[in-house]
C-alpha cells in the first residue's frame, strides 16, 4: 500500500503551529454582541424571585433573558429548561443570560441580577437517588415528552432502566465454586477540553438561524433547534470550524440554545456566548459518575459462569445523553469475556449534580473499572495470574455478547493476541510486584477492554468529492476535526483507493450543515469507519464518471481503463490515457466540442442490521463491531506515604488495520493519559450541598507534562471486513482500561482492595486506616 | 470606563491600541488586535494556552495587564515563522486539536532560545505549566528534545 499505514502529516498541521487555525471563539466582528450567563450557586433550590432591574441600569446592556416561557429540551427526555424555571437542579445551572456590547459589561450586569432561593434537600449520589423516600429531582416526570423506547419511572428519580437477561442465573450460580462480589463508586468529573465551549448565533430577517459552535454534533444542533423552536430545518445553518478538543463533551447541545434565546432578545443580532473555564466545568455537561455492584461466579478452574451486575449511573439533574450512556453500559456490561449467564440492570439516575454528556469511551472506562476490578478479585481468590484468568475467559468468534449478538471473525478482534502482546510489552512475566528497596516497590495491574458504539441504527455519513481544474481533488465530509485527524485519514483512504498522491487531495476542514454532507455526529470512534466507507463509495462514483468520459475519448470500453496517478489509461498500454485535468471539467476535442462536464463524486454509508434491544432481555444487535484490547499500568509505589509515580502504561489494541501509524499511536497514548488522569485524581469534589468545589484547572488537575508515564503501544490487525481497509475504531480505546488497571495495580501494591476513583494516596491511606492492623 | 491609548511592540510592529487599564494582554491581543493564536483556556494561569513571549521569556498573557507590557518586546505565535520548534511539532505529531499548541510552542521556543542546551529537569519545569488534553505528552517531549538535541549537535 502506498498511503495507508504511513504517518501522513495532518492536513491542518501548518495552521495549527502558526496560530492561524481558527476555532469558534476566534471569530469576531464589530457587529457582535456578547452574552454572559447567571448560574446557580446551589445544587437544589426553589427560585423565589429574580430581579433584573439593576442589571438593566448597566450602560450597554441590550437584552436580558430569564427562564420564563422557554421550551423544555433534552435528547431522550425533554426534561431540561434552557434556563432554569421554578427551581435549580444543579450547581452551575444557567438561570439567565445578559446580552451587552462587550463581555465585560455583560458580566457586570449579570452579577447585578439578584436571585432569591429557598434551599431544598440535595440528592447527592445515585445510590441515594434510588432510595424510595428520597426527594425528587423531577416532580413531573410523567409530563415530559420523550423518545418512544425510553421509560422513566414517575414518582422516582429513575430516568431509565436497561436490562440484560442472558442464560439462566440459577444454573450459573450452581456451576460456580468461587464467588466474589463488591461495590464501586465515583463521582462525576470533567472532559476539560482546553477550548471551552463557545456558540455564536444570529437570526436573519427570514428567521434563518445561523449558528457557529464548537461542537461535535453540528447536524444534531440543526435537527434539535428546528424541533425545539419550530423553525424549518433548512433555515437552521450550523458552522463548525476546528474544535479544540471534544472527548464527547461537545456532543451535547446546550450553549447554542441559550445563545439563540440571547440573540432573539436583541432582535436577532449576532451574539457570542463563550464559557469561562468554571462554567465549562459545571454549567455545561460533565463526565458521568457511577455506583456499581458486581458479583461474579466461576468454576474451580477459573471459567466464569455467572455475572450479576447493577450499574447506577449519576446522570445528574437532566437525562440528556445519560440515558444512552447507561444503555451502552448494559450492552457491554461484562467486559470482553465469554459468559453464558448474565443479569444486569443499568439505571440512569437523576441527582442534583451537573448533568452528563458522552465522555471518551461512552461509559466503558466506567463500567470496566467496576467489572475488571472484580475480575482481579476473582483471580486473587483463585490464586491465578490476572491475565491467565482473562485469557481463559476471552470472548471469541462463535460466542455471544451480553446482548446475545453472535460474534464472528470480523465483528470481534483477537483478545488473546492482545493479551500475549501486552504481556511482552509490559514485561509482565517478571512478576506483578518487583521490590526496589524497603520503601519502594514497582507494581503492575492489568485490564482487558472492549467496546462497540451504540449509535442509532439509522446513523449515516456522506461524502462529496469535487475536482479542481488542475486535476486535484477536494474532499468534503461532515466529520468535525476535533483533533483526531480523521479528515486526514479520509484523504489517505481516498488517495490509496484512487492510487494517487495524497498531497493532491484537499480537505475541507470546516463543517457547514447547508453545504457539507451530513455525518451523524463525530463521536464513538466511528468517523473513519462510516465516513471512510462513504469515501470509498464516492471514489467508485468518481472513477466511473472519469472512465465514462475517457472511454468516449479513447474509444474503448470502460472495462479496459485503469485509474492511477491522477490519470485514466488503457490497462494494456499505460501510455494511452488522459490526466484528471483533461477530464474533470469535461473533455474538449480539438474542434471545440466538449463532453462530460464537471465531475462530482458522491458516497454515503448507513449502518446495517442494527436493531433496538429487547426491553426485557436486552437481546439485539447494538453495533457493527467490537474493538478489544489489553492494558497494563505500572507504578512505583511508596509504602511509607502511599504516593506513587506512573512508570509505564501499555496498550495493545486490535485496531483491524493501522491507517496512519503516528496518528493511531497518538490517539491511544492521548486516551491513556486522559484515563490515567480520571483514574488517579480527576473528580468533582462535592460538598454536602452538592456543590462542586474544584471547578478550575488549578484544583481540577489533568495530567501535566512530566507526570506522564512511558507509553508502550502495540496493535493487532484482525480486519473488520466491512470497514475501509479493515480498520476498527481507535479514538477511545486507550482510555478504557486505565482506571481498572491502575485500581488493580494499587490494590495489589497497598494490600487493600480499592473500590473508588480517583485513586489518590489519601484514598489508600483512608482504606488502610480502616484496617488498623495494617498500620 | 475610560480608554487609554498605548503603543505595544508586537511581532516587530508598533501597534497603537485603546485599552482599559484592567484589560489583560490576552484580551487586547485577541479582541483588539485580532491576534487569536493565543488562546483563552482558563484565564487563571493554569493551562498555558495563552503563553506569549515577553522580552524573550514565556509569559501567560492572561495574567499580565496590557498596560504593563508597553515598552517591552512582545512575540506571539503569529510572529514565529519557520522555526525549528514549529517544524518539530509537525514532524512529531505533537498536537491533535491544536488549541494548546501555540502556548506550548511559545514556551518551547523561549526555552530553546534562552537555554539551547536545556536538560530534562529544565524541560519539565518549563513545560509543566502548560496542559495538553489530547496527547499523552510523549510527542511534545520528542519535539522539544529534537530541537534541543540539534542545538547540542551544532
Amino acid at each position: 500500500m502506498e498511503t495507508i499505514g504511513k504517518s501522513i502529516i495532518r492536513k491542518e498541521a501548518l495552521d495549527k503551529v502558526t496560530g492561524k487555525a481558527k476555532y469558534t471563539g476566534d471569530y469576531q466582528s464589530s457587529s457582535m454582541l456578547h452574552a454572559k450567563m447567571v448560574i446557580s450557586p446551589y445544587a437544589h433550590a426553589k427560585i423565589k424571585s429574580i430581579n433584573i432591574q439593576n442589571a438593566w441600569k448597566v450602560q450597554g446592556v441590550r437584552g436580558i433573558v430569564t427562564g420564563q416561557q422557554v421550551p423544555l429540551v433534552g435528547e431522550a427526555i425533554q426534561d431540561r429548561p434552557i434556563l432554569a424555571q421554578d427551581k435549580v437542579r444543579y450547581h452551575g445551572e444557567p438561570l439567565a443570560v445578559v446580552v451587552a456590547d462587550d463581555p465585560i459589561l455583560a458580566k457586570r450586569a449579570a452579577d447585578l441580577i439578584a436571585i432569591d432561593y429557598e434551599l431544598l434537600p440535595v440528592v447527592n449520589s445515585p445510590s441515594e437517588a434510588i432510595k424510595p423516600d428520597t426527594i425528587l429531582v423531577h416532580e413531573h416526570l410523567d409530563c415530559y415528552k420523550r423518545a418512544k423506547h425510553i421509560t422513566p419511572i414517575p414518582g422516582t428519580n429513575i430516568a431509565s432502566r436497561f436490562k440484560i437477561r442472558k442464560g439462566n442465573m440459577d444454573k450459573g450460580w450452581r456451576e460456580s465454586n468461587v464467588i466474589v462480589e463488591d461495590s464501586y463508586s465515583f463521582t462525576p468529573s470533567d472532559h476539560a477540553a482546553i477550548e471551552t465551549r463557545c456558540s455564536i448565533v444570529e437570526i436573519r430577517s427570514d428567521e434563518s438561524i445561523i449558528v457557529s459552535s464548537s461542537s461535535q454534533a453540528p447536524y444534531m444542533i440543526k435537527q434539535l433547534m428546528s424541533m425545539y423552536f419550530g423553525i424549518d430545518m433548512g433555515k437552521v445553518i450550523v458552522n463548525t470550524p476546528l474544535v479544540g478538543g471534544g472527548y464527547g463533551g461537545k456532543a451535547a447541545v446546550q450553549l447554542e440554545l441559550i445563545a439563540y434565546l440571547a440573540s432573539k432578545a436583541v432582535g436577532g443580532r449576532k451574539v457570542k456566548l463563550e464559557n469561562t473555564r468554571e462554567e465549562d466545568i459545571i454549567t455545561s455537561p460533565c463526565h458521568i459518575g457511577l455506583d456499581a455492584k458486581v458479583k461474579l461466579g466461576c468454576s474451580k478452574d477459573g471459567f466464569i459462569k455467572a455475572a450479576e451486575i447493577l450499574y447506577l449511573f449519576d446522570g445528574g439533574a437532566y437525562s440528556d445523553k445519560g440515558i444512552d450512556l447507561s444503555r451502552a453500559a448494559a450492552v457491554d456490561c461484562t467486559g470482553p469475556y465469554h459468559i453464558e449467564n448474565i443479569w444486569c440492570d443499568s439505571f440512569c439516575m437523576y441527582t442534583n449534580h451537573p448533568y452528563a454528556s458522552p465522555y471518551r469511551g461512552f461509559s466503558h472506562s466506567e463500567l470496566l473499572f467496576a467489572f475488571e476490578r472484580t475480575v482481579d478479585l476473582l483471580a486473587e481468590k483463585l490464586q491465578m495470574d490476572p491475565f491467565e484468568l482473562r485469557y481463559k475467559n476471552a470472548i471469541l468468534p462463535g460466542h455471544t455478547t451480553p446482548t446475545q449478538t453472535k460474534l464472528n471473525h470480523s465483528n470481534i478482534g483477537n483478545l488473546r493476541a492482545c493479551i500475549d502482546r501486552a504481556k511482552e510489552l509490559s514485561n509482565w512475566d517478571e512478576g506483578q510486584m518487583v521490590e526496589v528497596d524497603k520503601r519502594f516497590v514497582r507494581v503492575k495491574g492489568a485490564s482487558c477492554i472492549w467496546k462497540t458504539s451504540t449509535i442509532p441504527s439509522n446513523a449515516s455519513s456522506g461524502v462529496i468529492i469535487t475536482f479542481n481544474k488542475d486535476g486535484t481533488l477536494n474532499l468534503m465530509s461532515g466529520v468535525v476535526e476535533i483533533g483526531t485527524g480523521t479528515k486526514t485519514i479520509l484523504a489517505q483512504i481516498l488517495a490509496e483507493y484512487l492510487k494517487m498522491n495524497v498531497d493532491h487531495i484537499f480537505v475541507r476542514m470546516d463543517v457547514d450543515t447547508q453545504t457539507t454532507p451530513e455525518h451523524w455526529k463525530t463521536v464513538g470512534s466511528r468517523g473513519t469507519f462510516m465516513a471512510g466507507r462513504a469515501v470509498l463509495e464516492a471514489a467508485d462514483d468518481t472513477i466511473l464518471q472519469l472512465k465514462s468520459v475517457a472511454s468516449c475519448v479513447l474509444r474503448t470500453s470502460i472495462d479496459d481503463l485503469i485509474v492511477a496517478n491522477s490519470r485514466v489509461f488503457l490497462r494494456d498500454d499505460p501510455t494511452v490515457g488522459l490526466g484528471f485535468e483533461e477530464l474533470a471539467y469535461g473533455y474538449t476535442f480539438e474542434n471545440g466540442n466538449s463532453i462530460g462536464g464537471q465531475i462530482i463524486g458522491r458516497g454515503n454509508y448507513i449502518l446495517r442490521n442494527i436493531t433496538p434491544l429487547n426491553p426485557e432481555t436486552g437481546a439485539g444487535n447494538p453495533g457493527p463491531e467490537w474493538t478489544v484490547g489489553a492494558q497494563v499500568v505500572e507504578v512505583e509505589y511508596d509504602r511509607r506515604d502511599y504516593t506513587y509515580k506512573l512508570i509505564k502504561a501499555t496498550s495493545v489494541i486490535d485496531i483491524g488495520k493501522v491507517l496512519n501509524e503516528k496518528a493511531a499511536r497518538g490517539q491511544v497514548t492521548g486516551a491513556m493519559s486522559m484515563g490515567l488522569g480520571f483514574a488517579a485524581r480527576e473528580t468533582f469534589r462535592l460538598d454536602q450541598l452538592g456543590r462542586v468545589l474544584n471547578h478550575q484547572l488549578r484544583t481540577y488537575r489533568p495530567i501535566h507534562f512530566g507526570e506522564h508515564p512511558e507509553y508502550a503501544v502495540g496493535f493487532i490487525e484482525t480486519p473488520q471486513l466491512d470497514a475501509p481497509y479493515g480498520a476498527r475504531g481507535v479514538g477511545e480505546h486507550g482510555i478504557l482500561g486505565m482506571p481498572a488497571a491502575l485500581g488493580n495495580c494499587l490494590s495489589l501494591a497497598s494490600g487493600v482492595s480499592l473500590h473508588q476513583l480517583p485513586l489518590t494516596p489519601e484514598l489508600i491511606w483512608r482504606e488502610r486506616e480502616g484496617k488498623s492492623d495494617l498500620i | 470606563m475610560g480608554l487609554a491609548s498605548i503603543t505595544l511592540q508586537i511581532n516587530g510592529e508598533n501597534r497603537v491600541v485603546a485599552i482599559r487599564e484592567a484589560d489583560t494582554l490576552l484580551f487586547v491581543l485577541r479582541e483588539k488586535l485580532g491576534l487569536t493564536g493565543s488562546k483563552p483556556g482558563c484565564l487563571n494561569g493554569d493551562c498555558g494556552a495563552c503563553t506569549v513571549n515577553l522580552d524573550g521569556w514565556p509569559m501567560k498573557s492572561c495574567l499580565i495587564l496590557a498596560v504593563e507590557t508597553a515598552g517591552h518586546y512582545i512575540l506571539t505565535i503569529e510572529g514565529l515563522k519557520n522555526t525549528r520548534i514549529q517544524e518539530a511539532f509537525v514532524e512529531e505529531f505533537a498536537f491533535q486539536c491544536g488549541y494548546c499548541t501555540s502556548g506550548f510552542i511559545m514556551n518551547g521556543y523561549s526555552l530553546s532560545q534562552l537555554y539551547p542546551h536545556a536538560h530534562s529537569t529544565q524541560i519539565q519545569e518549563w513545560f509543566e505549566s502548560n496542559i495538553c488534553r489530547c496527547t499523552g505528552y510523549e510527542e511534545i517531549e520528542k519535539a522539544i528534545r529534537r530541537v534541543l538535541n540539534e542545538n547540542n549537535n551544532l
